[in-house]
């Protein structure tokens, strides 16, 4: 059975654009204020969400979102709060949830797919998670129709691309850079060499995150990728403004911006 | 939990170990796993280590029986393994130089490391000012205050320390913040990871270096008593000082192996770092083993009057250990510590790290437990210098 998420794409290689995934730390920069910038992202022409499971030690984010999952954890946010998250935008876009392996682990695999499915979430990106620690994942994300999102990197050798590859549903997240999450002045020439190399092992989606924070680096991505992932940069933006509804109405024209660069033609 | 594909490759012991990490480190893992294998193997690359030890570090370290202390002990026979006498003061100095050699080896010229206490800035500082490699220290801004002397002696070996401002501002903190460098400048830099923990090979690489303590200190009591010790004890912080003493003892199955560990103010006080008595098996920093954490996964803070031992992880392979049943932890308070410690440079002239001091509060108590027959070995994991200002405020000694 496809997910959301598998049918998103379905559906943009056949409008020929890619696919715009805006990021969003669960309760950043409050519980619900977090589901109001979601909606906006989604309203401003984001195709699909992903939400970040807060977590104490985020080794693969920049000061950016560190901060942001800082704030988030200051104010209790834990498993409840995110698939909250997760059913209130789930029924506007496919939605999958970003987490380090722990807390996966801590809250039960088992259980956190069925609280995923129950709240219609496509799946997980699990940033910190290689594929050979994966076998009980695999077998209970396969159980569950869940979409495994594992991220591979410009130093991942052809071999281990191809089995990541092949564990993969939904996308396949490509890192463009050697580094951590943030926004950066360019897209690395790194990320499209890596898309290519990917190509020639899977013909599965591959969305492209880590530095991409402008309407015309989007643009760039968009010809080569189907995905687009924004996370920091919105993430700015919030922690940029004076109130949360200033905040939301920049993200909202952000996304309309990035939204238009979708479009390969 | 996942099963393990392929434990010999992926460094599991039983459930723990493994590797989670970022993709983008998998490539470096795997050179570092490879330099460190063909490394074992080569009779150069230990000549040159050997004499590194003989000539710099000052290895063989003594052994020294402690009689005076032992009066405390249960009239126990006390072997003091001195790794306080290498240089730099600690055990540390067994895996830096060790991984300095391979950090050459793989051609990188810039090492970076973590640091809580400073304790192994320091001696990364000095394998690096000794190697010519540049070298930059991430330690927790609270860290930084509090260790202000091994800050100043990082500089003046040449190192660049960092002080680090997010999340708790320590050790954990300090880790993180390694490894985003790490990920960014993987090319030319090798992490120089300070204890058994961190993803493959890290906690059996580290290991590998240590374990010449506990070579040498099962000769040294074979010759000293004509028989191996009745139990064998370490702090447990990372705990690499204490598997570098018990891996060469794991089959003896007559000598128990005791790990003590930070309780702080007391397990039921919840301020401790003792993580595989007081914690619950979990992934952090690479690896999974006990650990410090929430309900939902968050890592917890950890509490300790000793810098050294104040980390909410484990190295796995003492998870596993724990769990077989092979080792034994204890957890001992601040207070039991500090009194030890006290005792120690009182009864035999020797000021213990504070670390050192939570394994020789443990030595009384299972001395006590054994009586005069027993013979109790203690890795004297270092030197207590540089813990003289919070001693003196723990005892009220105006400075
Ligand atoms: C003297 C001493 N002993 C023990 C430790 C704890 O580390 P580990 O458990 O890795 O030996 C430290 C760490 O700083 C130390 O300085």
């Amino acid at each position: 059975m496809s997910t959301p998420l598998d049918d998103l794409f379905v559906k943009t290689r056949k409008e020929n654009r890619a696919a715009l995934i805006g990021f969003l730390p669960a309760g950043f920069p409050t519980q619900s204020g977090s589901i109001s910038v979601l909606t906006a992202m989604v309203h401003g022409g984001c195709d699909a969400i992903e939400i970040g499971f807060p977590y104490s030690d985020p080794v693969m984010d920049g000061p950016i979102i560190q901060a942001a999952s800082d704030q988030s954890l200051k104010q209790g946010t834990g498993a409840k709060e995110v698939f909250a998250t997760v059913r209130a935008i789930a029924a506007l876009a496919p939605t999958v949830v970003m987490t380090y392996w722990n807390p996966i682990e801590r809250y039960g695999v088992k259980k956190f797919l069925d609280s995923m499915k129950e709240n219609g979430g496509s799946g997980a990106v699990t940033p910190d998670l290689t594929i050979e620690e994966s076998s009980q994942w695999i077998e209970e994300t396969k159980k569950l129709d869940s979409n495994r999102i594992f991220v591979v990197a410009p130093s991942t050798s052809d071999e281990r691309l191809k089995k990541v590859a092949e564990a993969s549903t939904g996308f396949i997240y490509a890192a463009s850079l050697m580094g951590v999450t943030g926004t950066r002045a360019s897209v690395s020439t790194g990320a499209q060499t890596l898309v290519d190399r990917i190509r020639r092992v899977t013909d599965k989606p591959v969305a492209v995150g880590l530095g991409v924070s402008t309407p015309e680096q989007a643009h760039e991505v968009a010809r080569y990728a189907d995905g687009v992932i924004v996370g920091s940069a919105f993430i700015r933006l919030l922690q940029e403004s004076k109130s949360e509804e200033e905040g939301i109405n920049k993200v909202k024209d952000l996304a309309i911006a990035l939204a238009q660069g979708m479009k390969r033609s | 939990m996942s099963a393990p594909v392929d434990s010999q490759i992926l460094g599991h012991f039983g459930p723990y170990g493994g590797r989670f990490v970022p993709e983008a480190l998998i490539a470096a893992l795997d050179e570092l796993t490879l330099a460190h294998e063909t490394a074992l193997n080569d009779p150069a690359f230990q000549k040159e280590l050997a004499d590194l030890h003989r000539t710099y570090t000052g290895r063989p370290s003594i052994i020294t029986e402690a009689k005076r202390f032992a009066e405390h002990a249960g009239g126990a026979r006390i072997l003091l393994k001195r790794e306080d006498l290498n240089h730099t003061g600690s055990h540390k100095i067994n895996n830096v130089l060790g991984q300095a050699l391979l950090t050459k080896r793989m051609g990188k010229k810039r090492i970076i490391a973590e640091t809580g206490a400073g304790q192994h800035g320091v001696a990364a500082a000095t394998a690096a000012a000794l190697m010519g490699l540049e070298c930059v220290v991430y330690m927790g801004e609270e860290d930084t205050k509090r260790q202000s002397l091994n800050v100043a002696r990082m500089k003046l070996l040449g190192a660049e320390v960092v002080p680090v401002t997010q999340g708790s501002k320590t050790l954990k903190d300090a880790i993180n913040e390694a490894m985003r460098d790490w990920v960014t400048n993987v090319e030319t830099t090798h992490y120089l990871l300070g204890t058994v923990a961190g993803p493959h090979p890290f906690p059996t690489m580290v290991r590998d270096f240590h374990r010449i303590i506990g070579v040498e200190a099962r000769e040294q009591c074979l010759d000293l008593v004509g028989r191996l010790p009745d139990a064998v004890l370490a702090c447990v912080g990372g705990g690499s000082n204490a598997i570098g003493i018990f891996h060469p003892f794991i089959e003896d199955k007559n000598v128990r192996l005791i790990g003590l560990e930070a309780g702080g103010r007391g397990i039921e006080s919840g301020l401790h770092a003792a993580t595989i008595t007081g914690g619950t098996p979990g992934v952090l920093h690479g690896t999974r083993s006990y650990v410090l954490q929430d309900e939902n996964g968050q890592t917890l803070e950890s509490h300790s009057i000793s810098a050294g031992l104040d980390y909410p992880g484990v190295g796995p392979e003492h998870a596993y250990l724990h769990d077989i049943g092979r080792a034994e932890y204890r957890a001992i308070t601040d207070d039991e510590a500090m009194y030890a410690f006290s005792l120690l440079s009182k009864t035999e002239g020797i000021i213990p790290a504070i670390e050192t001091a939570h394994a020789l509060a443990g030595a009384m108590q299972v001395g006590n437990e054994l009586g005069s027959d027993a013979v109790l070995l203690i890795n004297l994991s270092g030197r207590g210098d540089k813990d003289v200002q919070t001693a003196a405020a723990y005892f009220g000694i105006p400075l």
